[in-house]
């Protein structure tokens, strides 16, 4: 498995662990589920909630310290954060930078 | 009994140091941080190197704590530098250093220690003002700026971390004989001072008293709010 596809996974098991409270109602996550904006399975305080949840346990599993901090979070067309690929993706480039 | 984890940045000296000593005293599991390695210790305080504008030591200072304790408590941001200078006078480099460390420094710990802190639905973040901010005062422009946005911002993050069970708030100190205000007259100490209600420098003893009162169980409902020293 690649570095992607293991962040994918962990995405995906780091929202099904935090509870249906914080990731909508989506039963089937995949990357293509869109986290954020229009469709999206999470309002800005669930995807808060996943990002540092993401960031920490990528800390925890690959040691390595990563910012998934970004200017256009909050953009409807530019986020990193509009699905599960890709933040997958983001997570992935930010790690290398790291 | 299960020891509050505090973490109090600028610990080498001055407040800070007398921030970190009370508060092991009273029983905190205690971390500071500052740039250089202090020269005093104490048998519940641990000691890390950063620098409070630098992303990945600030986040491998909170990545130490969550990993050897599990949660953050209390945040005390003290780090900060001053710079008196008339503003006609002031290099534009001194201002984005002062900006730099009291504000985005104070950002990032504030933004880091919420990430720790929202993991258990608790936290109190205590930010350092200034009575400079008040009274508006004359030759301190990139500082006062500086304090005046950590007010700003101490508003904004309450109201951002308030659904996470984390308060933060902001103290103003008024002049304490530390090494911050060791370059300034002694006549414009005096000037502050006779502003003020209760016409004395500050000690110690009045910023923890604060402190305490910030990041006490039961203040679990005063947040966004800052507090002047000596009646401003």
């Amino acid at each position: 498995m690649d570095m992607r596809e293991q962040i994918i996974e962990l995405i995906i098991q780091t929202a099904k662990d935090l509870g249906s409270d914080q990731i909508g109602t989506a039963d089937d996550l995949s990357e293509e589920t869109i986290l954020f904006g229009k469709n999206g399975v999470l309002d800005s305080m669930g995807l808060v909630t996943l990002v540092i949840a993401v960031e920490q346990e990528i800390e925890d599993r690959y040691e390595v310290s990563t910012a998934l901090a970004d200017e256009k979070a909050m953009s409807q067309a530019h986020s990193p954060y509009r699905t599960v690929g890709t933040l997958a993706d983001y997570a992935v480039a930010q790690m290398d930078n790291g | 009994m299960t020891h509050s984890v505090t973490l109090i940045s600028g610990t080498s000296k001055g407040i800070g140091r007398y921030l970190a000593e009370y508060y092991c005293g009273r029983g905190h599991v205690v971390y500071g941080c500052s740039r250089s390695a202090p020269d005093w210790s104490h048998k519940s305080y641990s000691h890390l190197l950063a620098d409070v504008t630098d992303e990945s030591q600030a986040k491998a200072v909170f990545s130490q704590i969550r990993r050897e304790r599990g949660r953050l408590d209390n945040l005390i941001n003290n780090a900060g530098i001053a710079s008196m200078n008339h503003s006609l006078l002031t290099p534009l480099a001194t201002v984005r250093r002062v900006l730099d460390t009291n504000v985005a420094g104070c950002f990032l710990f504030c933004r880091e220690a919420a990430k720790v802190m929202k993991n258990s639905g608790y936290g109190r973040i205590v930010n350092f003002s200034t009575v400079a901010v008040s009274l508006n005062l004359e030759g301190e422009a990139a500082y006062v700026s500086s304090k005046a946005a950590v007010e700003a911002l101490t508003r904004v993050l309450a109201r951002e971390f308030g659904e996470f069970g984390i308060t933060v708030n902001s103290i103003g100190p008024v002049p304490i004989a530390t090494d911050l205000i060791k370059g300034v007259p002694s006549d414009k100490i005096q000037r502050i001072v006779q502003m003020q209600a209760i016409k004395r420098m500050g000690r110690y003893q009045d910023i923890s008293n604060v402190t305490d009162f910030f990041v006490q169980k039961g203040s679990d409902f005063i947040t966004g709010q800052n507090i002047y020293l000596g009646g401003l």
